[in-house]
């Protein structure tokens, strides 16, 4: 459509990344699976997003920083197939799961979104269900069957770090938890259908600073076994949580990927001046 | 520093002024019955009118003492507690006189005998309308089986589907709640009723379920936009389909909603009498087969009863009158105890 130039840098920044993951071989072979490949997004005329090329390390955490309205938050929902719920919203470019374009035809929306869960800004647990059936929810939206489900419970409320607290009320309404809790009961849910990515859209933007440290510890932890992409606008939050760090930027056109690489030297030693002024929070 | 400290409550009146208040409306109240005993105001209508006068000629010449905003805050206070006592009189009035008209003939025979061999102009120990019950809830609920489902099917096909008729559907739907009842009847008569050659309470329900459908589709539609969308992207990040995230998570959610939704259908039509004129008739028996021919309900037999005239028949129709009220808010009861159950 337009912004061919653009395109054309991300494909840079795409080169950048893989740069980056080549130096290290360790890196290279853990390669989750998924990454995008000139990645545009649109809400009717409005070109919210273009040219995103982005590989995720697997078993780590990767953060999507950047000032309000670059993208991120659109990015992500690309990433799993929530961004066709939005009336008139387009793509174009491609999402990779393990090789496999996940907007290829005759791909099953439904079986991508179970591998590559999501969590929302808002705690959103489903008010007419308990704790106990808000964390297996997944199975029965997904058709699932599983032997011990008493034990999938308590492994994803552990893991998800709420399990001493509600361990008693588990018939209690998932209504009757507090902000932060709320948070961890949809980690939870999302963990019970076994992800291999887990999405977050800024998930302790609601949340108090107690609960958002738990909820760090809760996410470093997960990424000892799977791969998580978190949105965050806390600079602190995101050199706490994340190994990787990708930067957005908008000039008032769509939103673009600035660069992406460690987090350490992404808040150290960036290639991209904007990057290093936007960490420090001289803008943004 | 006193470390005592007692509760209190700054923002309430002083109670001695509460009870000043108090004191002032019973003292009209009285001057009130005085006026009524000794003027052509009579009854209690007059005597809410005389009250009203004078408290209201009391507010707007109370004495200097208050500030400009607070006779206007006590103007503002009379008229709003008038007009509401204007909206709640006529209410009220009904329920009093359908109960103290209606409980002169409820007796224990009224729920559970028939009119088979009373006539209507019988002693009140004799005949009921149990028939008549049972005809209304066999009709209330077929109806209700028929129109809940349909009516929930098509507040998710708008909010839901979203499919290309939504607003179609909700603009027919929107029509069809100005029909007027004779006419849902008489379309039942030409089509049903003629089709199966005889009147049945299956007739009737069918009568009333056109009635009552545009209530459930529209308080469903309502109810089934109160879910967050956050919801529905919950279902769908877990990997759910459509259908299944409809039935799992959106429904369970406003369940009580749809009950309430069924429920004003039911208030709706309960109380119809125009569209069982052609289609069920009426009976002095008991019948429980929906497909068997006529069938009583309570409408109309308050409408029957109505019509013979004489003292008995009509105090028959008010004790009908109640049971309806009865079996309203009985109904209501309990789907709120259903709705309000998985609460925890």
């Amino acid at each position: 459509m337009e912004n061919v130039d653009i395109s054309e840098r991300s494909e840079l920044k795409g080169t950048q990344m893989n740069e980056t993951t080549s130096n290290t071989a360790v890196l290279e072979t853990e390669f989750a699976g998924l990454e995008t490949r000139d990645a545009h997004a649109w809400f009717g005329n409005h070109h919210a997003l273009a040219g995103v090329s982005l590989q995720f390390p697997a078993r780590s955490v990767t953060g999507l920083i950047g000032p309000s309205g670059c993208g991120k938050s659109t990015y992500l929902r690309l990433l799993n197939r929530m961004h066709e719920f939005i009336p008139n919203a387009a793509m174009a470019g491609e999402v990779r799961l393990h090789g496999q374009d996940i907007y290829a035809p005759g791909v099953d929306p439904a079986a991508m979104r179970l591998k590559i869960g999501m969590v929302f800004q808002k705690p959103n647990p489903f008010p007419a269900m308990t704790i106990r059936e808000n964390v297996l929810s997944g199975l029965r939206l997904a058709h699932i069957k599983v032997d011990d489900e008493e034990s999938l419970l308590e492994k994803c409320l552990t893991r998800a770090g709420l399990w001493k607290e509600v361990k008693d009320r588990l018939n209690a309404s998932g209504g009757s938890l507090s902000g932060g809790q709320q948070q961890r009961l949809c980690i939870a849910r999302s963990l019970a259908v076994e992800p291999e990515v887990l999405l977050m859209d800024e998930p302790c933007s609601a949340l108090d600073p107690g609960s958002t440290l738990r909820i760090e510890e809760t996410i470093k932890e997960l990424a000892e076994k799977i791969t998580v992409v978190i949105v965050t606008h806390n600079m602190q939050q995101a050199s706490r949580v994340s190994d990787y760090c990708a930067f957005f930027l908008t000039d008032g056109g769509p939103g673009y990927l600035v660069e992406a690489d460690q987090t350490r030297k992404m808040f150290t030693t960036p290639n991209d001046s904007r990057t290093a002024d936007y960490v420090q929070g001289k803008f943004g | 520093m006193s470390m005592q400290a007692t509760p209190s409550r700054p923002w309430e009146k002083e109670k001695i002024v509460r009870r000043n208040s108090g004191l002032t409306l019973l003292l009209g109240a009285l001057i009130a019955y005085v006026i009524v005993l000794f003027t052509g105001f009579a009854g209690p209508d007059g005597w809410a009118v005389v009250l009203f006068a004078l408290a209201a000629t009391f507010t707007f010449f109370r004495n200097r003492r208050l500030s400009v905003k607070e006779r206007k805050d006590s103007r503002a206070r009379l008229l709003i507690a008038a007009a509401s006592v204007i909206a709640f009189a006529p209410w009220i009035s009904i329920f009093i006189s359908v109960l103290f008209k209606g409980v002169k003939g409820l007796r224990p025979n009224f729920v559970v005998s028939d009119m088979r061999t009373t006539t209507p102009d019988d002693f009140l120990n004799m005949g009921g309308a149990a028939h008549a019950i049972v005809g209304s809830l066999l009709m209330v609920l077929i109806a209700t089986v028929i129109t809940l489902p349909l009516g929930i099917l098509s507040g998710l096909y708008i909010t839901e589907v979203r499919g290309r008729f939504s607003g179609v559907v909700r603009v027919v739907i929107q029509s069809m709640s100005g029909v007027p009842s004779i006419v849902a009847g008489l379309f039942i008569y030409t089509t049903f009723v003629d089709a199966t050659g005889t009147f049945s309470a299956l007739a009737g329900a069918l009568a009333l379920g056109i009635l009552m459908l545009p209530t459930v589709a529209r308080t469903s539609e309502e109810v089934l936009k109160l879910v967050p969308d956050d919801l529905r992207s919950a279902g769908y990040a877990l990997g759910a389909r459509q259908w299944r995230s409809t039935l799992i998570v959106v429904l369970p959610t406003v369940r009580s909603g749809l009950i309430t939704a069924g429920l004003l259908g039911v208030a709706r039509v309960i109380g119809e009498t125009a569209p069982l004129l052609a289609t069920a008739l009426s009976n002095t028996s008991f019948v429980f087969n929906p497909v068997s021919g006529p069938i009583g309900s309570l409408p109309m037999y308050i409408f029957g009863m109505l019509q013979i005239g004489t003292e008995n028949s009509i105090n028959r129709a008010w004790t009908g009158a109640l049971i309806l009220l009865i079996v309203v808010f009985g109904l209501f009861s309990l789907a709120r105890y259903v709705a309000g159950k998985d609460k925890r």
